[in-house]
């Protein structure tokens, strides 16, 4: 931990009524890393993801960018500070056009006054040069984002990401619904963006994308951490083992075995008939 | 594999094909059809006379000043089904203040104005709130606000239709405004030729028209990218309003009257010209020229029945099965723009 992490969460906890979603959560990632936060389903990894991005206020402990304490009112605080996420399903509005969605939120304008408006023209523009980048050919900037594939729209919505120069980058499961394929072109764009010395937060409970890409690892089990590892202290088969959330599954897996030779079940369920 | 699917992407696709996707495209056809249908039917009864043209122009223009606004509010993902009763509301507003009070027809219409701008706010500020659909709000205002027109005319004048406007607002410039004619064309068709270029305007070349795609694409993706949701909600529910003020106004000095009920079903005509027009119920789809035409289609076919000598009782007929067709239609053209 030399350097300082460009995002940091110290303490922080959530709570939605008396359900416990995060619970003293630590972690941060700096510049030109890429830190894997995987979880299982219902692990806390979303509310951890909104509390970065500034779609919730953590009940207790504090998110700091760049070192300096934060109060994030609403997410456009976390994209001024250049914290942009990119959501799994909610990345791109399918029935909207590629330049319009690629501008969403950060419009460029021309023209004064009442005169102010959209620049179409440069959105288009800006919006092909960046599909070119990353390989992606469509007739028309204006088409709707339906027309794209799933790795397409992943891939344009981190180009996004990138272009509106985000020093920190939140990928909620960026390649969980893709095929293999799909997930390396997003994985590599991954890559040349921690080149390009961005942070990367890659939230999955895909362990095997994780691992090709991560330089470390923050395991969430039922709103807690696991602790966190650096890539060369910990092995795949232990990671996957963390994220089921090992010790409990090996009581279970005891409880089970104990509950064939017994077999305390069998005879209640012939009591039963 | 990458290869093929890249090539498959870049085969040119002919402007014909694009403008099959063109939200707007059943309306001018159907708005085409329609005056084609009646120039046959009815061209030698006075369907295509300079006074024929100008009266179902009208009918459309009056429909059309708040299709305009609706469209705008459906594509963000919201209906209003209150601008009916705030015609009503907002001609007795300038009836009473006019001839019962003697204020200028300057003050009655911006009293009107500044009340539909509450009512829309207050519309806006409900859905937001409180989470239901707007839907079910403006439904309830629909109700209440006709209430208390009709309650609050009754009370203060001890009638439901208020004249004598014409008299009261003789010589008072505003009445070229709202009611005059240029080169015999009614004024409220260039107010309807207006706000559709406004409306248009705003929807293609603002940042606002952006957010209200957006916000009726998808609300939780808009607001996840900044764009301040609420606002737009808001700003465009005291647009629709606002718009049905605009109405009234017109309404009452080219009638010299205020009725309580007028404006009767037109949040649900608004409605059908926007969704004539290829404008997608549940939002983030559409187009302000196709709200236009949807309008259009109305007053032709209105104005058309009863060039054509046929009885007038038919026209509701007609827009019903023609709204069916468009919408079917519609279907066809987003999911082939939705395929590339």
């Amino acid at each position: 931990m030399e350097a300082t992490p460009i995002i940091e969460l110290r303490g922080a906890s959530k709570y939605f009524g008396s359900v416990i979603a995060l619970e003293d959560i630590s972690m941060g990632v700096r510049a030109g890393e890429v830190m894997c936060l995987l979880g299982d389903n219902g692990a806390g990894k979303s509310t951890l993801i909104k509390i970065l991005s500034g779609v919730h206020r953590p009940d207790r402990g504090t998110v700091l960018v760049e070192g300096e304490e934060v109060d994030f009112a609403s997410p456009r605080d976390a994209i001024d500070r250049g914290i942009a996420t990119v959501y799994q399903d909610l990345a791109m509005i399918p029935l909207m056009g590629i330049s319009r969605n690629f501008f969403l939120g950060r419009e460029p304008t021309k023209g004064r006054g009442p005169f102010r408006r959209f620049d179409v023209k440069f959105a288009d523009r800006v919006t092909r040069e960046e599909l070119d980048k990353i390989g992606i050919k469509v007739r028309d900037t204006s088409q709707p984002v339906a027309t794209l594939s799933g790795g397409e729209r992943q891939s344009v919505a981190i180009a996004r990401a990138i272009y509106f120069g985000a020093k920190v980058l939140i990928l909620d499961e960026p390649t969980s619904a893709l095929g293999v394929k799909q997930a390396s072109i997003v994985l590599r764009y991954i890559a040349r963006a921690r080149e390009q010395g961005i942070a990367v937060i890659f939230i999955s409970h895909n362990v095997y994308h994780a691992y090709a890409i991560g330089d470390r690892f923050t395991v969430l089990n039922h709103g807690r951490s696991e602790g966190t590892f650096e890539k060369g202290e910990i092995s795949i088969q232990e990671l996957e083992k963390l994220m089921a959330g090992g010790a409990e599954l090996e009581r279970l897996e005891a409880e089970l075995q104990g509950t064939g030779a017994s077999g305390p079940g069998a005879s209640t369920d012939e009591a039963g008939v | 594999m990458t290869q093929a699917t890249v090539s498959e992407r870049i085969r040119d696709v002919g402007f014909l094909r694009r403008l099959l996707t063109r939200p707007e495209l059943a309306a001018v056809a159907g708005a085409v059809l329609v005056f084609v249908f009646f120039a046959i039917v009815a061209g030698d009864r006075g369907f295509l006379t300079f006074g024929g043209t100008m009266s179902y122009l009208v009918v459309a223009a009056q429909l059309g000043i708040v299709a305009v606004p609706v469209a705008l509010l459906m594509i963000n993902g919201e209906f209003d089904l209150s601008v009916g009763s705030m015609v009503g509301a907002a001609g007795i507003i300038i009836a009473i203040t006019v001839t019962e009070f003697g204020w200028p027809l300057f003050a009655g219409a911006l009293l009107a104005c500044v009340f539909a701008l509450l009512v829309g706010a207050f519309n806006g500020w409900v859905v937001i709130k409180t989470g239901l659909p707007s839907f079910i709000v403006t439904l309830a205002m629909l109700f209440a606000l006709r209430g208390l027109t009709i309650g609050f005319s009754r009370l203060i004048t001890g009638r439901t239709q208020i004249g004598g406007l014409g008299a009261a607002t003789e010589g008072d410039p505003l009445r070229v405004i709202f009611a005059g004619e240029i080169a015999g064309i009614p004024v409220a068709v260039f107010w309807w030729l207006g706000l559709a270029v406004l409306g248009t305007y705003v929807l293609q070349r603002t940042v606002f028209g952006n957010w209200i795609f957006g916000v009726g694409g998808d609300k939780v993706a808009a607001r996840n990218v900044g764009v301040p949701v609420n606002r737009v909600k808001v700003i465009l529910f005291m647009c629709t309003a606002l718009s049905a003020a605009l109405l009234a106004t017109i309404q009452v000095m080219d009638a010299g009257s205020a009725d309580v009920l007028r404006g009767q079903l037109l949040e649900l005509q608004a409605i059908a010209a926007s969704v004539i027009g290829g404008v997608l119920l549940t939002g983030g789809y559409g187009s302000v020229v196709g709200a236009v035409f949807g309008a259009l289609i109305f007053g032709m076919v209105q104005q058309g029945i009863f060039f054509t000598g046929v009885n007038t009782d038919w026209f509701l007929v007609f827009v019903g099965a023609m709204l069916l067709v468009a919408v079917l239609f519609n279907n066809v053209i987003r999911k082939r723009a939705s395929k590339g």
